[in-house]
């Protein structure tokens, strides 16, 4: 495997290895000094189009604890600014001798397109409402600890599926495992196709909640509810949100997940967040190790993945 | 070698180990990945029933892929999760593998163990040295000098020492 910009990059078989190889990185996390010499002398620049503080910051720690150097590119500061192309921008950073391109674009497919024209690796930080295949792997690393496997798990995913990267990378990689997804959102927040999509479909949170092996929050953007998709937040909050009522219909060892940043009273209550449950902060703690794997895999091991 | 040559190999290098070290205290074995792992953990129980002690002796496992010189050359992933007893400072490590080749994954072996903290000493231990080093490193025990050749496989497992031909790739 070369980049990866999609779930389907990697299949079942891969994201098993990128699993188990985060497990050492887990562990190179763990020590006093959490670093290894492994990608050194590898230079990888980060490519946000977008805003993020997480993804970037947690890259940016994979990356250097693996010894990699890393450069970075803010849009509002560079020549795009003047207008330069996008392929223009990729192949003059390609040619300073770079190893891989991290990216992050608000058009999907970018990731992809830029892999036509580089030589370098590509990783797929977020393209649009298309794909976050780093988070979909984070997720299945957290659940894989508390659960010694997806097989059989039954998942909801909860909101807004369609403007989502993260819902489309998730059912992808949850289902590769064996888990059983069931999306729960209004009508007016999912794709207007699920052909081809191998879940169910429910607007009824408080029915699927009790049998939840996994309750997956997306986060709301406010500014859909501009664009007429909701009457108001509080309704949405009411029917979908993760109450503190809603949450004593949970079972016991049922997990709590949230890509962040949390709308903490919107779609999920300041104090479920902070339950025993929720393994929030243990997914970001997770991405850094995840990200090592992944990019140990693409500059490092030289292994073939199976695609 | 025999199974009985590798058992009573690993009897006198354990003999060695507490004759050196005057004893097991401030001792740590650590077996590298793969094949040091399952002769860490013999030498450990040796160890004990020579110095009669029910006292544990501290046995960790060591995965050097991270640190190798070969990364990016070939596939390289670890084998298993590395897994260190605590801090290694002041500490006596012994470092334990089946066949002592080029001296590589010593090297990188040592590289690794300076992440954990900084032991007293460092000691090799092996089951076979085979020669051919590239590195100017030697073993402190030694359970037996096998001159091969640079093509051929050595085996160690529990039924004895095995040197094979390699499959040509």
């Amino acid at each position: 495997m070369k980049h990866l910009l999609s779930v389907n990059d990697l299949g079942a078989d891969g994201i098993e290895e990128v699993l188990r190889l985060t497990d050492s990185f887990v562990e190179v996390s763990a020590r006093s000094i959490p670093k290894v010499p492994a990608l050194r002398g590898k230079t990888i620049v980060w490519l946000f189009y977008e805003d993020s503080t997480r993804t970037r910051l947690s890259f940016e720690t994979a990356a250097k604890r693996l010894s990699a150097d890393t450069m970075n590119f803010s849009v509002s500061t560079s020549s795009v600014k003047k207008g330069e192309s996008l392929r223009d921008t990729v192949e003059t950073i390609e040619a300073m001798g770079i190893d891989a391109l991290v990216v992050r674009h608000a058009s999907a497919g970018v990731p992809w397109q830029i892999s036509q024209w580089v030589d370098a690796a590509v990783v797929n930080a977020g393209d649009g409402w298309h794909e976050h295949p780093t988070q979909a792997l984070l997720d299945c690393y957290t659940i894989r600890q508390r659960r010694q496997s997806l097989h059989g798990l039954r998942i909801a995913i909860v909101g807004d599926v369609k403007h989502s990267r993260v819902a489309r990378s998730d059912v992808l990689a949850f289902t590769a495992l064996g888990a059983e997804v069931t999306l729960v959102a209004p009508p007016t927040l999912l794709p207007p196709s699920l052909e081809g999509w191998p879940v169910d479909v429910t607007s009824d949170l408080d029915a699927v909640l009790p049998k939840a092996d996994v309750v997956y929050l997306l986060r709301m953007q406010k500014e859909r509810q501009h664009e007429s998709l909701l009457p108001s937040l509080r309704e949405y909050t009411a029917l979908w949100g993760l109450t503190r009522d809603r949450a004593r219909l949970l079972a016991d060892d049922a997990i709590v997940m949230h890509p962040g940043p949390m709308n903490r009273g919107v779609e999920i209550a300041a104090e479920v967040a902070d339950l025993p449950n929720a393994v929030i902060t243990q997914q970001v703690a997770n991405g850094v190790a995840v990200r090592m794997a992944v990019l140990y895999l693409l500059l490092g091991s030289g292994a073939e993945l199976v695609a | 070698m025999s199974a009985d040559d590798v058992r009573r190999a690993v009897t006198r290098i354990a003999h060695e180990i507490v004759e050196r070290n005057h004893g097991l205290d401030g001792l740590v074995l650590v077996g590298l990945q793969t094949g040091g792992v399952p002769l860490a953990g013999r030498l450990a129980r040796e160890l004990q029933r020579i110095e009669g002690t029910d006292r544990i002796i501290p046995t960790g496992t060591l995965d050097a892929t991270f640190y190798r010189d070969d990364i990016g050359l070939r596939p390289l992933v670890p084998e298993a999760v590395t897994d260190i007893p605590g801090s290694l400072d002041g500490r006596t490590v012994v470092l334990v593998d089946d066949v002592l080749f080029t001296g590589r994954t010593v090297r990188a072996a040592l590289n690794a163990l300076n992440d954990y903290g900084r032991p007293r000493a460092v000691q090799l231990a092996v089951m076979v040295d085979r020669g051919h080093r590239e590195l100017p490193i030697r073993p402190d025990y030694v359970g037996k000098n096998l001159p091969t050749k640079r093509a051929e496989m050595v085996d160690v497992s529990d039924d004895g020492v095995a040197i094979g031909d390699v499959v040509p790739k």
